[in-house]
């Protein structure tokens, strides 16, 4: 321990996507000591890639537009298991985060009276419901997280934040009362590995498709924050929820955006179809997205998939015109042109459901802190650890996210947890400090991947897990192929834990980071498969062969999976807005 | 079908005194794989292997590496784009220290890029809305903010490999005029000033390799000559 370095902040940020950067300007601009941790520059982090935008009522598209009416979606669209509490709270300060981005220098589109353009978007409504689709999502062009992004490091330059990037958070230190006092990481370009003390650690790593053999998400995406939180013993919420996006292209994974949709793009079967029109009469391609994710996949089941193995649907977005694409979709004709090569003005583009995002996370509250939940059943506050964004699961997504509520969520929770934690530094925290035998446990997972001398390859033992999740945990679920999932991750959970790392050097090593990524893919496969083995229902994104029904009386929980025991409890719902009366859980039709 | 024949830059600090040229035989299977995908099946064999990814998808700017004489992309750039006689040499961005393999050091580039102060400056009073902008003023940013900082064009660029730390360089100078062109912004003056040293801009040359290499297909070139259009119509 003792020629181990040490620094220390008043908190330290650990992600420099949406969430991490929008939390990090927060707290640079309160003058506090703070970093943000990263193992990408910022604007390398996954949320460059959203694409049609961030939902929100700010009435520029219909100026009657009402931020419950948005509540209500979210709602909804979750199936009834989004916290009540946190939807009113994302969708009622939303406009004054998304207005603050503007105010930052985020080149929104306009509409012709300078207003932010607002395009439809799947799941949204006017008037609860009865009014019709909506057109809530602000956009700029199809590059909204690209802009956001930037938008967010370019006002951290501003604030002088400080940076610690291309470094790797290993493991979370504790102290001897269970309180979250630092972390380990290491440093990438020097291998040195440093202990960083501090009263706040932020959990803001985004979410972790690489479980699957399929996803749109970067290949960074690991669930190094998820992978942390269950190493030290903190349970992880609704972790079977997974998004499907329903248009991946087809064979790379890359994301195609639901603007498409909203712009009046629609889906079709091998014989011209829209079929969405039979499985969703009202919304028909705008209905969530597990719906149309579902409907897609039924679609090819049935023999009417596209292609020669018939093995996807087709995009139809030739009928939009070029000025259209051009100028509301210029990054999704790229994207087919080099990854689907054909042309959108001229083609469809094939596209099949894609692991897309993990509605789940460490359960926090509206201030990013987490909570944990003791032997009775009750919540607690898990001292000095918070976490927003991906990571986070508050829960305003669910069972299922909304088209648009991600980067929503991630710059309102990120606010949220940055304020928080500023009001709880000038009222003053005061924690045990870690002991080095605090410290030796956070080194366990990297020396031992140190020490490895034999055992299989980080890669193929990658491969292997991500086809056992593809297989067996996918859009459609059942007992047997869970079960046979969850035995087979066990097997390999003691592979992993005597897999080689051959190279062992300093500088740079792509390698160690990728190992120690394997072991976070493990901790959230593992999690996903026995919560999802243990809801035995279909809600949302989770949908059984062998449960095909909502269990209002069994289920309207959250799923919370305990760590140490590998137990899957439940935890309440919030139905408690502050301001209004909550929305009783009704059939979810589109 | 013949393996591809890939050369492939090596420099790891702590084992080689130089670096050198390693020759790897890689197995396609005839298909027309990503830069990216290729470096990912030498990975697999030859794990030491350092090179920076993330999102695979042209969106992020991690992958801007020298392929075959060329700066681009590695997961955008197809083989059949860049391979030539069954021949694929990759070597990081030019003119920027290595930090191992195909990874370097991109210090002195962010340093340009935060010099040009990279945000949005406007002293009037916030509103309680948006700031409105017409959609024509909108229309001024397209080609100007989609950069991904991924390096590409300013290390293909003769006049920042001769002054890395007094020319802005291609990619700083096309966000210093994302924010002159942006209605928005009011510190126009301000900007110009900062940039009316005789290397700031005016060491471009209109050699426009930065227009050819750039991924996302954006202009520097043009924006340094209406910052220099600008910069002469403020001196006069």
């Amino acid at each position: 321990m003792s020629n181990m370095r040490s620094m220390t902040f008043d908190a330290i940020i650990i992600g420099g996507g949406g969430a991490g950067l929008r939390a990090a300007l927060e707290l640079a601009k309160s003058g506090k000591n703070t970093a943000v941790l990263s193992k990408v520059f910022p604007t390398r982090s996954h949320t460059v890639s959203a694409q049609g935008g961030i939902t929100c009522a700010i009435a520029s598209a219909d100026p009657n537009d009402d931020w419950r009416w948005h509540m209500y979606d979210t709602v909804k669209g979750g199936d009834y298991i989004t916290d009540q509490d946190a939807a009113e709270y994302m969708c009622s300060e939303g406009p004054k985060a998304v207005f603050e981005l503007e105010h930052m220098g985020l080149p929104f589109s306009r509409f012709d009276n300078g207003r932010i353009y607002q395009r439809p978007f799947g799941g949204q409504s006017k008037n609860f419901g009865e009014g019709g689709q909506a057109a809530r999502t602000c956009a700029a062009a199809d590059r909204t997280g690209h802009a956001l992004l930037h938008t967010l490091y370019e006002n951290n330059v501003k604030h002088d934040t400080t940076f610690l990037n291309e470094w790797y958070a290993i493991d979370l230190v504790k102290n001897a009362n269970g309180d979250v006092v630092g972390c380990i990481a290491m440093d990438i370009e020097t291998g040195e590995v440093v202990h960083i003390k501090s009263k706040a650690t932020v959990l803001a790593t985004g979410g972790s498709g690489r479980i699957y053999a399929s996803t749109t998400n970067a290949l960074i995406n690991t669930g190094d924050g998820i992978g942390m939180a269950l190493r030290a013993g903190v349970p992880i919420q609704d972790i079977e929820m997974w998004q499907f996006h329903p248009t991946g292209i087809h064979g790379a994974g890359v994301l195609v955006t639901e603007g498409c949709r909203g712009e009046g793009g629609y889906l079709i079967n091998k014989d011209g179809e829209r079929f969405m029109e039979r499985y969703a009469p009202n919304a028909k391609d705008l209905a969530g997205r597990d719906v149309v994710a579902r409907s897609m996949v039924m679609e090819i089941l049935e023999g009417r998939g596209c292609g020669e193995n018939g093995d996807h649907v087709y995009l139809k977005l030739d009928h939009l015109g070029e000025e259209v694409l051009s100028k509301r979709l210029p990054g999704i004709v790229e994207l087919s042109k080099t990854f689907a090569h054909v042309d959108p003005a001229k083609e469809p583009i094939p596209v099949v459901p894609t692991c897309h995002y993990m509605m789940g996370g460490v359960a926090t509250n509206i201030h990013g802190q987490a909570i944990g939940q003791d032997k009775d059943g009750n919540d607690y506050i898990i001292n000095g650890l918070y976490a927003c964004g991906e990571a986070a699961c508050v829960s305003v997504h669910g069972a299922n996210r909304l088209g648009g509520n991600s980067l929503l969520d991630l710059v309102v929770f990120g606010r949220a947890a940055g304020m928080f934690i500023e009001s709880a530094l000038n009222e003053g925290v005061d924690y045990l400090d870690a002991r080095d035998s605090d410290v030796e446990t956070a080194m366990q997972r990297i020396n031992r991947w140190n020490e490895s001398s034999g055992g299989e390859s980080v890669a193929d033992l990658k491969r292997e897990l991500q086809s056992i999740m593809q297989n067996s945990f996918g859009v459609f679920r059942e007992e047997k192929n869970m079960k046979d999932g969850v035995e087979k991750l066990a097997e390999l959970r003691g592979r992993i834990a005597e897999a080689h790392l051959s190279d062992k050097s300093l500088a740079f090593n792509t390698a160690r980071v990728e190992a120690l990524e394997l072991d976070n893919l493990m901790e959230v496969a593992e999690a996903t498969a026995i919560a999802a083995l243990e809801r035995k229902e279909s809600r949302g994104a989770h949908c059984r062969y062998d449960y095909p029904d909502r269990d209002d009386v069994n289920w309207l929980k959250h799923s919370m999976f305990f760590p140490g025991e590998k137990r899957v409890g439940q935890r309440d719902v919030n139905f408690a807005p502050k301001t209004m009366d909550k929305f009783e859980p009704k059939i979810r039709t589109y | 079908m013949s393996k591809l024949q890939v050369s492939l830059y090596r420099y790891n600090p702590e084992t080689d005194s130089a670096p050198y040229m390693q020759e790897f035989e890689v197995d396609t299977q005839g298909r027309d794989l990503m830069v990216l995908n290729l470096l990912e099946l030498i990975k697999q064999d030859d794990t030491t292997v350092a090179y920076r990814r993330s999102c695979r998808e042209g969106v992020c700017g991690s992958d801007g590496m020298n392929m075959n004489g060329t700066n681009g992309l590695a997961c955008i750039t197809p083989l059949s784009q860049v391979v030539k006689n069954n021949k694929l040499v990759l070597r990081p961005l030019p003119g920027l220290p290595v930090v191992r393999d195909l990874v370097v050091d991109m210090s002195l580039f962010y340093q340009q890029y935060e010099r040009i102060q990279p945000y949005l400056k406007n002293d009037s009073p916030v509103p309680a809305i948006e700031r409105l902008q017409s959609p024509e003023d909108r229309d001024k940013l397209d080609g100007l903010y989609e950069c991904i900082l991924c390096a590409c064009c300013s290390t293909a660029c003769p006049s920042f490999w001769w002054n890395p730390d007094k020319f802005v360089g291609p990619a700083g100078l096309l966000k210093s005029y994302r924010f002159l062109a942006d209605s928005r912004d009011t510190a126009t003056n301000e900007r110009l000033s900062d940039l009316e040293d005789p290397f700031s801009v005016f060491r471009c040359r209109g050699i426009m390799n930065c227009v050819a290499v750039c991924p996302k297909g954006l202009n520097p070139t043009r924006a340094i000559g209406k910052i220099r259009e600008m910069l002469l119509a403020n001196a006069t």
